[in-house]
């Protein structure tokens, strides 16, 4: 009883993708759809980990690097590669894309841990918190501060 | 009971009144006798006041009313419309606009109550009747109290009989019901509305008195009567009614099958002007339904909707239904592909079927999206007048092309550019009264605003006959403020000049005046024009006058583009920039500047290596000639160096969100038919 209040007011699904040999959750509710890798079309002189629109039926999305975003190594694409499309909001969606899409989990509150704030590192703000899930840690995706924080500070 | 669902029509239909009494007034200002106008406007007031009433603005409502007082009376011929009036009458309507700005902001009507308008609106009335103008507010309350208790009668008409005789053979009773709501009821319509409702549950309402959009409009006193065939008894109904607040009495009788009902007099006095209502709000109803649609409960917004004429959508409805027979017969031809091999003419009749339907389609749309020009320049005229008086100085404003259509989403912002150069016009453009006398030329000043196609474009065209633009006044302007040097203004030509005008905080205007001359104009305007797609000009006669010639193309959405390669990638350019297409061979590059140009029929033209602006991967180099597409951004020429072209396409513009940074080299993209995206490159910013 007590159990099934706690999944329903305070735990969250998250899908789990993993970048390299860390794995980052994304909050199930702006995930609009997973695809394949598809052709994208370069922007020139945008931003450096945009990787250029693609067309998603009929719609034009940008879509996101967040390996360059979060100074990784240039993307591999790979057979499992896929691009989650987000929508923070309903009329601006963006492709973010990600080694691999493993599995979706629910984590409640309770095992979820603040990223202290003020940290210097400042991808530290892409993290909301750091979640346990069985035996490994998922590293939770503050998509605001990925998507548009760091926008402004490019201009 | 919460009306905010209903502000966007009401913000809509308030915008429209008020233009309606705006034009109207002006009408009337010049032709006092003109009782067409008074009614119009009567009308217009009257509905204003209900509205407002309906959505609990209520400083609106004493405005409108106090207004509609002055009107009524001088309907009624005891009033006769004086200059005065008319300017006070003016302040009130830009007062209701006030408010109707709030009310878009912030869903508030705002705490100013305007009591010096309704004050000075009061004393004319008084003056000009010679009497205590009557506190009209408890006119109706006492129209009702007369009324009360007692059932109206109806005018029944024949099929309305027959349901009553229907509702008896069937064991049911038809009863009149006539509902009184409280006094203090402020939202008469609303609970009118759950009186229907109620009743609607236990029966048929075959009739209202007034009829249902009447009572929805809050077109009412305080009383309402309804027909009602129901199975249930009296005292349910009864129960029914007064379960809905603020409601102070029903009144219930019983239709006997064959009644024919006797009219009372007052009634028959009402009709007409119940039916003249009718019909206006018949019009409206369409529209309305359609605006209810879009309609959001919560914050309002500024209004996004399109009012698009039923014809067409059916047309569109049409074409949506062509589209599926097409579609049809290619799955039809797909099934019987394996039998046959000779199918392939029948297959070609299909796609260009097909071909045909989306052009129209193409069309049909485009239309929907446009809208007349005239939604912007009808509150120019009344503009005129307020500068007229404020600057002294008579002037008449001729407008024609105010059906010339354009695409709404041009319509939306062309109208302060507009406004900007109509003020220009009449402050600067337009001589004093005096020296147009001294001059010989007719006092009162000429303004026109033409509108008109031409082509792909819209031209909007602002002329005065005032003194035209002083090229030389200009000039040692622009010396003065350091804008240019003495010998670069020697050089320049008359054009050149007048182009300075547009340069920003530039002003020829000796005095800053109340309304130009702050030197935040005409570069503005040439900014907002240009967002637009569109190019400004400028022809003046020194002693007879300049126009401002504002090309726009007619729509945003769909444009026709060329299409280019670069290495790898596709690019748009749209066809509306571009000059010509040049094949230049290397040895006719010339360096100015270190700068590569070309040397075309009389002009140098400057080159711009796209690859290398837009970081393209560079072709192994050819070394043969070079495809230049010249391309115009005013009277700026440019060469714009491609790899290849491929060939003019229509194409859909689509925007690439705004995450991306794309240095406004970029306008957009668009998608080809394999699903491919082409960017499109705008020329502006690369010139």
């Amino acid at each position: 009883m007590d159990a099934n209040k706690i999944t329903q007011s305070d735990a969250k699904q998250y899908i789990v993708v993993t970048l390299g040999n860390e794995q980052y959750g994304i909050d199930i509710q702006y995930v609009d759809n997973i695809v394949r890798m598809q052709r994208i079309t370069r922007v020139p002189k945008a931003q450096p980990y945009f990787k250029g629109v693609m067309n998603i039926r009929g719609e034009i999305i940008p879509v996101m690097s967040l390996r360059l975003k979060f100074g990784l190594e240039e993307d591999e694409f790979k057979n499992s590669t896929r691009i989650l499309i987000i929508k923070l909001e309903p009329q601006s969606a963006i492709g973010i894309i990600v080694d691999e899409v493993k599995e979706v989990v629910t984590i409640g509150e309770e095992s979820i841990d603040k990223v202290v704030a003020g940290t210097a590192d400042e991808k530290a703000t892409f993290l909301s918190g750091v979640g346990k899930h069985g035996d490994g840690l998922i590293s939770l995706l503050n998509l605001q501060n990925v998507i548009i924080e760091k926008e402004a500070e490019q201009k | 009971m919460d009306v905010s669902q209903y502000l966007e029509i009401f913000i809509d239909e308030t915008k429209e009144h008020l233009q309606s009494l705006n034009e109207q007034l002006l009408v009337l200002e010049k032709e006092p006798e003109n009782e067409g106008t008074i009614n119009e406007i009567f009308r217009a007031a009257h509905s204003l006041k209900g509205m407002a009433g309906t959505m609990g603005y209520k400083r609106m409502q004493r405005l409108t009313h106090d207004m509609e007082n002055v009107f009524s009376e001088i309907r009624a011929g005891k009033m006769k419309v004086k200059a005065e009036l008319v300017d006070v009458l003016f302040r009130g309507l830009d007062a209701l606009e006030n408010y109707l700005d709030n009310i878009m902001n912030s869903a508030d009507e705002g705490t100013d109550d305007n009591e010096e308008i309704i004050h000075e609106l009061n004393r004319i009335l008084k003056a000009s009747l010679g009497e205590v103008a009557e506190e009209p507010a408890k006119e109706e309350p006492k129209k009702a109290e007369i009324a009360a208790e007692i059932v109206k009668e109806f005018k029944l008409e024949e099929h309305e009989n027959r349901a009553i005789a229907k509702i008896y053979e069937e064991g049911g009773i038809a009863y009149a019901i006539t509902v009184y709501i409280q006094e203090s009821c402020i939202l008469k319509a609303a609970r009118a509305f759950l009186v229907f409702k109620a009743l609607e549950e236990l029966g048929d309402v075959i009739k209202s008195n007034p009829d249902v959009q009447d009572i929805e409009d809050e077109k009412f006193d305080f009383d309402f009567s309804i027909v009602l065939l129901s199975k249930e008894k009296e005292t349910k109904i009864r129960e029914a009614i007064l379960s809905v607040s603020e409601i102070k009495e029903a009144c219930i009788k019983k239709i006997e099958a064959l009644e024919i009902p006797a009219e009372m007099p007052a009634e028959t006095k009402k009709e007409d002007e119940v039916e003249e209502k009718k019909e206006q709000a018949v019009k409206q109803t369409p529209a309305k339904q359609a605006a209810a649609k879009t309609a959001q409960a919560g914050k309002p917004v500024v209004n996004r909707s399109v009012r698009v004429d039923i014809e067409k959508l059916d047309d569109l409805m049409n074409l949506v239904s062509e589209l599926i027979i097409a579609k049809n017969g290619l799955v039809s031809m797909n099934q019987t592909d394996t039998a046959k091999t000779d199918n392939r003419s029948g297959f070609n009749e299909q796609i260009e079927y097909l071909e045909r339907i989306t052009t129209n389609l193409h069309q049909s749309v485009m239309k929907v999206r446009m809208v007349p020009i005239e939604s912007v320049v009808n509150r120019f005229p009344r503009m005129i007048r307020d500068l007229s008086k404020k600057l002294n100085k008579k002037m008449e404003l001729y407008m024609s092309g105010e059906d010339t259509e354009l695409d709404r989403t041009v319509i939306d912002e062309i109208g302060d550019p507009l406004m900007h150069l109509l003020r220009n016009a009449a402050d600067h453009g337009l001589e004093s009264n005096e020296e147009r006398i001294a001059l010989k030329k007719p006092e009162t000043g000429s303004i026109f605003l033409n509108a008109y196609q031409e082509g792909n474009n819209v031209v909007i065209e602002v002329k005065d006959d005032g003194a035209g633009i002083n090229v030389e006044k200009v000039k040692r302007k622009a010396v003065e403020r350091g804008t240019i040097t003495e010998e670069q203004a020697e050089a320049m030509s008359e054009k050149e000049a007048i182009d300075l005008l547009f340069t920003p905080s530039f002003s020829t205007a000796a005095v800053i005046s109340d309304v130009s001359g702050r030197g935040v104009g005409l570069d503005v305007v040439k900014t907002k024009i240009e967002t637009l797609g569109g190019s400004i000009e400028t022809k003046t006669v020194l002693g007879e006058g300049s126009s401002f010639i504002i090309r726009l193309p007619l729509t945003l959405a769909i444009i026709q583009a060329l299409m280019v390669e670069l290495g790898e990638e596709k690019y748009a350019i749209p066809l509306g920039s571009i000059e010509t297409i040049e094949s230049v061979s290397m040895d006719e590059i010339k360096f100015v500047q270190s700068k590569e140009v070309i040397h075309l029929r009389g002009n140098v033209i400057p080159l711009v290596r796209l690859d290398e602006m837009l970081d393209v991967e560079k072709k192994e180099d050819t070394g043969s000639d070079l495809t230049v597409v010249i391309v115009k951004k005013g009277d700026k020429l440019a060469g714009l160096v491609v790899d290849n072209l491929i060939g003019q396409l229509e194409i859909v513009i689509k925007s690439i969100g705004k995450y991306i940074n794309n240095s406004k080299m970029i306008s957009g993209a668009t998608i080809l038919g394999d699903g491919e995206i082409a960017l499109i490159l705008d020329v502006n910013a690369l010139v």
